[in-house]
């Protein structure tokens, strides 16, 4: 339930449900996002989506007019599918639903079915449909509902046993999944990540304007993930009944090992116990090395954020990740906010300062940042820890926003922003730190050049 | 590199001089063709988002809302209620029961809270199907709370932005006229379709101010509710952006007898038109008018043209592609890049109207390039046929253009640069020339190649002339 006492919402903490969609189908290769519903939707979210990676993201809408909203979308979403055949030469069409044909009844699987049969004679391409009306749930449930569907109906047999290890990474940046990945072949084993917009959302400058990005998750490897050695899937949070990871375990017996988003040494430890529990290697002596230089920063840098209050918000998984690193370096996190609503919040939280906080940060779902900055009135915070959006209260509080997730709005590199493994931390805390340490620069008269 | 187009709209797309013009528009986007163009809900929510004392309630899912958080930069020299993004949040209950409670609720909790002036609930997609009455609700809340509670009719899949532009002319008119104007003087204009982004009204007010005209109310940029009340007080209706507010000016043409005049402030000659024009309205009963009008537009000039011809001499020859939201734009656009020295060969709007594009083949040089309601693959197919060197569009066809390795200048509402005005086309100049001359698109492989080709043309040719 909602943590809100108002009706009315103010400047939510949280995105819509096919935006996440469309985001987890960009991370497919060869695959176009395709919403069913009214074309200012696909727009509206390119948009934010451009704003934040500064890459194209094409969103192909069914672009239901007043007859179809009437009669049915399904001609258009017929046609829809046809043009994106022809023109963008899709290998897969991530179909997500609106919260208009969820409401006028399109029964999306059926019409699929009947296109499937009518236009059997074309090559066609794999068509993955998700069902996400924005009524229900924000743009991870969507993430994650995509996520789970190019799972559980890409992945229709076991294929023979392989030395893979598939990885559900759950909603983090480029950066982070070529860290990741990079993580993954230093195991000595090939990584499906899926899906994967390590490359389709962060492009290099090329000699032609691409139809579609070139990487993500392939076709082949997708399929072949019920024949891995494991899946490991990042994020705490809980909000449906089953995820891919879980999927891959009750068909095809892949072993699922959960873990938190790995940011700070405790989250990060348990993502590579983890993946030594399904390689059987010990870790290698380059994270060995990152992890010892990044507790040899929290040392150098502990007395500089000691004690420090800070307010985090955003998507669940990742406030619940960014709360277990705060509490470790010695942060005190006082709230933590989401637009979001799980089965395991508060319980998550409690999980990840146990031992370290007497008692975990007050937890706050379903809320909007007028309840944030209605509660942080009272709650004397010294910075803000979450997305872009957050900026305008930062600045009316007087504390300074250490930036990270998404959308990154108003600063530039969001896609690069790394936050995960020892690595990712190491930045994030060097981060944190000299905000801390600006903020204290700027406040003071003295005006020291050593600090 | 033909196969970017899609057979359907082939009859969408003109190259001037290439038969006689007709270009095919006002149809629905296309399925699957990935259309740059957004939705009713969002052409109600650019004209009347600027009206800064007024609560806009966004009545459906949170998405709607929630992209339109602030991404503007529509200006308010006083109240900033505009800024914040208020929804109803539609959870699947509310779709399954009605949303009339809930919508009801919430109006009553924020206006006690924000004490607006007025309040704008925006219909989405999903309340036209569940048949909430939007109009009952906002009734019965203006006599609860008395203010005016003022349903807008933009349920997205109505239409495109246009239809939105008149569901909020719509929402505005029932205020105009229920306001005091005795105190108005005959010489007098309303300001309608501009929305004061990066302060541009303000530059637009100062100049009206010199030739001795006041200003009623701002239609919408830094707009007041009290203001659009009395709107009907003043002697002219000025209006720029004339698909997003013409309908308002037609409806008070109508109902109050106020005459209008179609303006435009971006660039040289259509800036100084626009003043002349409204001189001329008034000159029976301003006398002077004229002569102040002339005076300002000599003194801008004389200011403006020296700094213009500093940023020419790099400009020069060089190519635009320019895509926007409404067709007006384009026109004073073609006119400015002229006096850059730079040349318009492709343009286009997502909701251009058959007169609009009409008008503009009657502007652009032959070869030019028009597009309605065009998508990713068609413009970046004309990018580089056409070899554009700058694109002016917004932050959809920013990527196009950088991908390409072409420079961009953001003509759109985000923009947080002033184009408005003499110091605007000043603006304007300064940052196509930023990003025309960066020495950045060297780098880009598609510029490098294009390099490469030239200087193995000029080896050729060099060659050539040596065995002559």
């Amino acid at each position: 339930m909602s943590d809100s006492p108002y009706v009315s919402t103010t400047n939510a903490c949280k995105l819509c449900t096919p935006l996440g969609a469309a985001l987890a189908f960009r991370g497919v290769e060869g695959a176009i996002p395709f919403l069913h519903g009214s074309q200012g939707c696909a727009t509206y979210m390119r948009r934010y989506i451009i704003s934040h990676f500064r890459e194209p993201m094409d969103i192909a809408s069914s672009a239901l007019g007043e007859k179809q909203a009437v009669f049915g979308g399904g001609p258009n979403l017929k046609k829809g599918i046809l043009n994106v055949m022809s023109k963008y030469g899709a290998k897969v069409v991530g179909v997500a639903t609106t919260c208009l044909t969820e409401t006028i009844g399109d029964d999306v699987p059926r019409l699929l079915a009947e296109f499937r049969k009518e236009f059997g004679d074309l090559p066609l391409p794999e068509i993955v449909n998700v069902s996400t009306p924005s009524y229900s749930g924000t743009h991870m449930e969507g993430w994650h509902a995509a996520t789970a569907a190019l799972a559980s109906q890409l992945v229709r047999e076991k294929v023979a046993a392989h030395r893979r290890v598939n990885l559900i990474p759950g909603f983090v940046s480029p950066a982070d999944l070529r860290h990741f990945k990079e993580i993954l072949a230093d195991y000595g084993v090939d990584a499906t990540v899926l899906p994967d917009i390590s490359e389709s959302m962060d492009r290099p400058a090329l000699l032609d304007y691409e139809k579609l990005p070139a990487g993500g998750t392939s076709l082949a490897d997708i399929r072949a993930m019920s024949g891995a050695l494991g899946t490991i899937e990042c994020g705490r949070a809980d909000h449906m009944a089953e995820s891919a990871g879980t999927s891959l375990e009750r068909r095809f017996g892949v072993r699922n090992l959960r873990v938190g988003i790995p940011v700070g040494i405790r989250e990060t430890d348990a993502f590579f116990d983890a993946l030594e529990r399904l390689t059987g290697r010990p870790m290698p002596e380059k994270y060995a090395s990152e992890r010892g230089k990044l507790v040899d920063a929290y040392v150098d840098g502990h007395k500089y954020v000691a004690g420090k209050r800070a307010i985090v918000y955003g998507e669940e998984d990742l406030v619940i990740a960014m709360v277990a690193f705060l509490a470790e370096i010695g942060v005190k996190p006082i709230l933590a906010a989401t637009g979001a609503k799980c089965r395991n919040f508060k319980q998550a939280l409690a999980e990840v300062t146990e031992g370290i906080l007497p008692e975990p940060p007050e937890a706050r779902e379903g809320v909007d940042f007028h309840d944030i900055a209605e509660q942080a009135a009272d709650l004397a915070p010294d910075l803000l820890v979450g997305h872009s959006k957050g900026y305008r209260y930062a600045k009316d509080m007087g504390v300074p926003l250490v930036r990270m997730g998404f959308p990154i709005h108003d600063r530039f590199g969001g896609q690069r922003m790394l936050h995960v493994g020892y690595r990712g931390t190491q930045e994030l805390f060097d981060r944190l730190v000299n905000t801390i340490l600006e903020r204290k620069q700027e406040d003071s008269a003295v005006g020291y050049g050593y600090l | 590199m033909e196969q970017a187009i899609f057979e359907e709209r082939r009859d969408q797309i003109h190259r001037k001089g290439e038969g006689p013009f007709e270009l095919a528009c006002n149809r629905d986007s296309l399925a699957g063709a990935v259309s740059q163009r957004a939705c009713v809900f969002c052409g109600s929510r650019v004209v009347l988002y600027p009206i800064a004392d007024a609560l806009h309630l966004v009545h459906g899912p949170i998405g709607c809302a929630v992209y339109t958080w602030d991404i503007r930069g529509a200006l308010s020299s006083g109240p900033e209620l505009h800024r914040l993004s208020f929804s109803t949040d539609l959870q699947e209950k509310d779709v399954i029961f009605g949303g009339e409670k809930k919508l009801k609720a919430a109006l009553l909790e924020l206006i006690e809270r924000h004490k607006p002036n007025a309040a704008f609930v925006y219909a989405t997609c999903i309340v036209g199907i569940i048949g909430d009455d939007v109009g009952a609700v906002c009734r019965d809340v203006s006599e609860l709370t008395g203010i005016p509670v003022i349903p807008v009719q933009s349920e997205g899949f109505k239409g495109n932005k246009r239809e939105g532009y008149a569901a909020a002319c719509k929402a505005m008119f029932t205020l105009a006229g229920s306001g005091d104007t005795s105190d108005i003087s005959p010489v007098s204009v309303n300001i309608l379709g501009d929305f004061n982004l990066a302060g541009e009204i303000w530059i637009i007010r100062e100049y009206f101010k010199r030739m001795g005209v006041e200003v009623v109310a701002n239609i919408t940029g830094d707009g007041r509710v009290a203001d659009i009340r009395r709107c009907h007080g003043a002697g002219l209706n000025v209006v720029q952006c004339s698909g997003a507010t013409m309908e308002l000016a037609q409806m008070m043409k109508e109902k109050f007898g106020t005459p209008f005049l179609r303006v435009s402030y971006l660039g040289i000659e259509d800036m100084a038109d626009s003043l002349y024009a409204v001189a001329d309205h008034f000159k029976d009963r301003a006398p002077g008018i004229v002569e102040r009008t002339q005076e300002l537009v000599r003194d801008e000039l004389s200011k403006l043209l020296p700094e213009l011809r500093k940023y020419r001499k790099d400009l020069e020859g060089k190519k635009v592609a320019v895509y926007v939201g409404g067709a007006f734009k384009a026109f004073s656009l073609i006119k400015a890049f002229r006096h850059l020295g730079m040349k318009v060969v492709l343009v286009g709007s997502q909701t251009g109207t058959k007169e609009d594009y009409e008008e503009l083949a009657a502007i652009c040089d032959p070869g030019t390039v028009i597009v309605d309601d065009s998508n990713p693959l068609e413009l970046s197919k004309f990018v580089r046929e056409l070899d554009v060197d700058l694109f002016v569009g917004g932050v959809k066809e920013r990527p196009i253009a950088h991908k390409l390795g072409v420079g961009f200048c953001d003509h759109n509402h985000e923009r947080k640069e002033a184009l408005e005005g003499f110091v605007g086309m000043l603006n304007f100049a300064k940052e196509v020339h930023a990003s025309a001359t960066s020495p950045v698109w060297r780098f880009v492989p598609r510029r490098e190649a294009m390099a490469r080709e030239k200087e193995q043309e000029a080896a050729k040719r060099a060659a050539g002339g040596e065995g002559i």
